[in-house]
């Protein structure tokens, strides 16, 4: 009885690690694995930009690639491949949690903003609202989510890359309508902050918030986000509003120069990154809902993307700027949050 | 009044002061815990196999043999296959030096078998990402060598290690204490070495309350989250296990095939229950 009992563990265990090494040596012939660590929306996107990137680097070189994502908070992306996820590519949701990753063991080549076309961002977002269908609240613009019976749903810009675009959004609109009066701009914010319902730690957390558990009359949301929840869970649910204002969110990426250089998958890291700024790779961008870079692919899908003023990140100085006036310990956020 | 004066004569074992409650406190309380458990354990379950099968019985087959789900699957029974003998072998370990012998720092080894219980599990997981990370103490040289430890099957293996260290330990002592010393005593002034005494005296004395241990440490390995969460980085195919696949497949708002996959894993649970009511009775009838 024990006999048998120890034979049929010792059988499974086999079966286990064997089938581990098999799926194993059929990678190593000729396959080459590229881990691309990503932020919370980009799933759908990626799986798609992946299928269609490993078709054409067989065709161009015969070598099979497979690629192998992670997703998740872009912050808490970034700080994993500090502590040593093997990612190859990064490809977050700021600009300023690549630098997080380039500041640490000389992970990310200095100068890495400028290694690809377009600040390295190769599509790019903004941000939008998502209402209940016939919006009830009548939602138009930011001025509304101040109102005292507007309950507003928007993830923690501490540890969301996604609500931080949100905020410097409302913050531009604020500096506009109030002529840049810092007194005023902080007292819109507070008001707005004070509406907040639920403050999730993600982008995908405060879109399932808002949609799963029906909660709060408008997400601030990525354009992209908000439209996949059109598709996802019907356009019958829910409309898009898009503001006067808004922000031109620049998810960028970059090559993880140390990690590509141990595992010798610069090339196809290169070429991977490279892909998205082809005219395919840029289609799929947009049929994710993606901003394309490209000017004749935008046209194609002008339908769908709305002309909108857009602020850049540059209107805030660049991300080490905006992180300490508004985001780190102390600052504006701290300020307009804790004494609500 | 005689009634329950009657049935406490012929069952001396049950508790006789839960027969003098008046009978509407006893149906109430009853009630009371049913719908508890109706609501708390019941529904749960129900809805979790009822959302898995919504769109068919085909989409639910799919789901789990989806290649990611699989590798999740393997991923989770590789874990469960390694850690629990380890953490059997440590518990038997453990107990044995605790209960049988008296030394210096006793109560210290105690209470660090304990730790894991006390400290949250995501805690548990950072220590690893602080002392394996990549800025950790050891994690620079070990990534040099390619061996890496988190965000890898042996960090997984680690975190679920440390999660479920108390289990079989915690099962045996109280047990082997209760037992004493006087059989292993016996065996050894009949002249036995201590590995015949622990195998022919220890071992079939403990063997029920170890098989009970076991089914519980597997059953925390298998379903462990927040220790494996932070080591795992989420790699899907690759270092996701089942219950990190669950919540990815969530967040995709593919609600079916998470429920299906949750689904399998509520089945694993109840076979482990069903198990462990076997050795229960067993344990009664021997």
């Amino acid at each position: 009885m024990k006999k048998r009992a120890v034979t049929v563990a010792a059988l499974s265990l086999s079966l286990l690690l064997s089938g581990c090494s098999s799926s194993d040596s059929k990678g190593n012939a000729e396959t080459v694995n590229l881990l691309n660590v990503s932020y919370d929306p980009t799933r759908e996107l990626y799986e798609d930009i992946n299928t269609a990137f490993a078709k054409e680097w067989k065709q161009e070189t015969g070598q099979n690639v497979k690629i192998q994502q992670s997703h998740g908070g872009s912050g808490k992306q970034g700080r994993a491949v500090i502590d040593g996820l093997p990612a190859d590519v990064v490809t977050l949701a700021l600009a300023y949690d690549i630098d997080e990753v380039a500041k640490n063991r000389h992970l990310i080549d200095k100068g890495w903003a400028d290694e690809y076309a377009d600040h390295s961002s190769p599509y790019t977002s903004t941000i939008v609202f998502l209402v209940r269908k016939g919006n009830p609240k009548n939602i138009q613009d930011w001025d509304d989510l101040v109102k005292s019976d507007v309950s507003v749903i928007t993830p923690n810009p501490k540890t969301s890359g996604g609500a931080r675009w949100n905020y410097l959004a409302a913050w531009g609109y604020a500096a506009k309508k109030y002529d840049n009066d810092k007194l005023k701009i902080e007292n819109f914010m507070k008001q707005l902050y004070g509406n907040v319902q639920v403050l999730d730690s993600g982008a995908r957390a405060s879109t399932t918030t808002f949609t799963e558990r029906g909660i709060g009359d408008v997400l601030i949301s990525w354009e992209n986000e908000a439209y996949l929840s059109l598709d996802e869970l019907g356009h019958d649910n829910y409309e898009i509003v898009t503001p006067s204002m808004s922000i031109l969110a620049e998810p960028p990426v970059a090559v993880v120069d140390k990690n590509a250089k141990h595992k010798g998958t610069e090339k196809v890291a290169e070429a991977y990154l490279d892909f998205l700024y082809t005219k395919e790779g840029q289609k799929i961008a947009a049929e994710n809902y993606y901003r394309p870079r490209d000017k004749e692919i935008l046209k194609d899908y002008q339908k769908q993307f709305p002309k909108i003023d857009m602020l850049t990140i540059r209107d805030f100085g660049d991300w080490n700027k905006a992180q300490a006036e508004h985001f780190s310990d102390g600052g504006t956020f701290d300020k307009i949050y804790t004494t609500n | 009044m005689v009634i329950s004066l009657d049935s406490s004569k012929q069952s001396v074992k049950a508790d006789p002061t839960s027969l003098k409650e008046p009978r509407i406190v006893r149906i109430a309380l009853t009630t009371l815990s049913l719908l508890f458990l109706f609501i708390f354990l019941v529904m749960p379950l129900a809805v979790i196999f009822i959302s898995a099968l919504r769109k068919g019985l085909d989409v639910y087959v799919a789901s789990i043999t989806e290649s990611d789900a699989l590798s999740a699957i393997q991923l989770t029974l590789l874990v469960a296959v390694i850690a629990v003998p380890l953490n059997t072998l440590f518990g038997i370990i453990a107990a044995w030096c605790i209960t049988k012998f008296n030394f210096k720092g006793r109560n210290l080894l105690i209470t660090i078998i304990d730790l894991p219980f006390a400290v949250s599990p995501v805690i548990a997981g950072l220590v690893f990402i602080l002392v394996f990370g990549a800025q950790g103490l050891f994690g620079e040289w070990f990534l040099n060598h390619d061996f890496p430890i988190v965000f890898a099957l042996p960090g997984i293996l680690l975190a679920s290690l440390f999660v479920t260290v108390p289990f079989v330990a915690r099962e045996l002592i109280p047990l082997m204490q209760a037992q004493g010393t006087q059989e292993e005593e016996a065996s050894v002034s009949l002249g036995a070495n201590g590995f015949q005494t622990f195998w022919h005296v220890t071992l079939p004395n403990i063997k029920w309350g170890l098989l009970y241990g076991v089914i519980l440490c597997n059953a925390r390995v298998m379903g462990e989250f927040g220790a494996v969460s932070v080591v795992s980085g989420h790699v899907r195919g690759l270092t996701n296990t089942m219950p990190l696949h669950i919540e990815v497949l969530y967040n995709e708002y593919q609600f079916t095939a998470a429920f299906a996959v949750a689904s399998l894993m509520s089945l694993l649970a109840i076979l482990t229950i069903i198990i462990k009511n076997i050795i229960e009775w067993k344990t009664a009838h021997r």
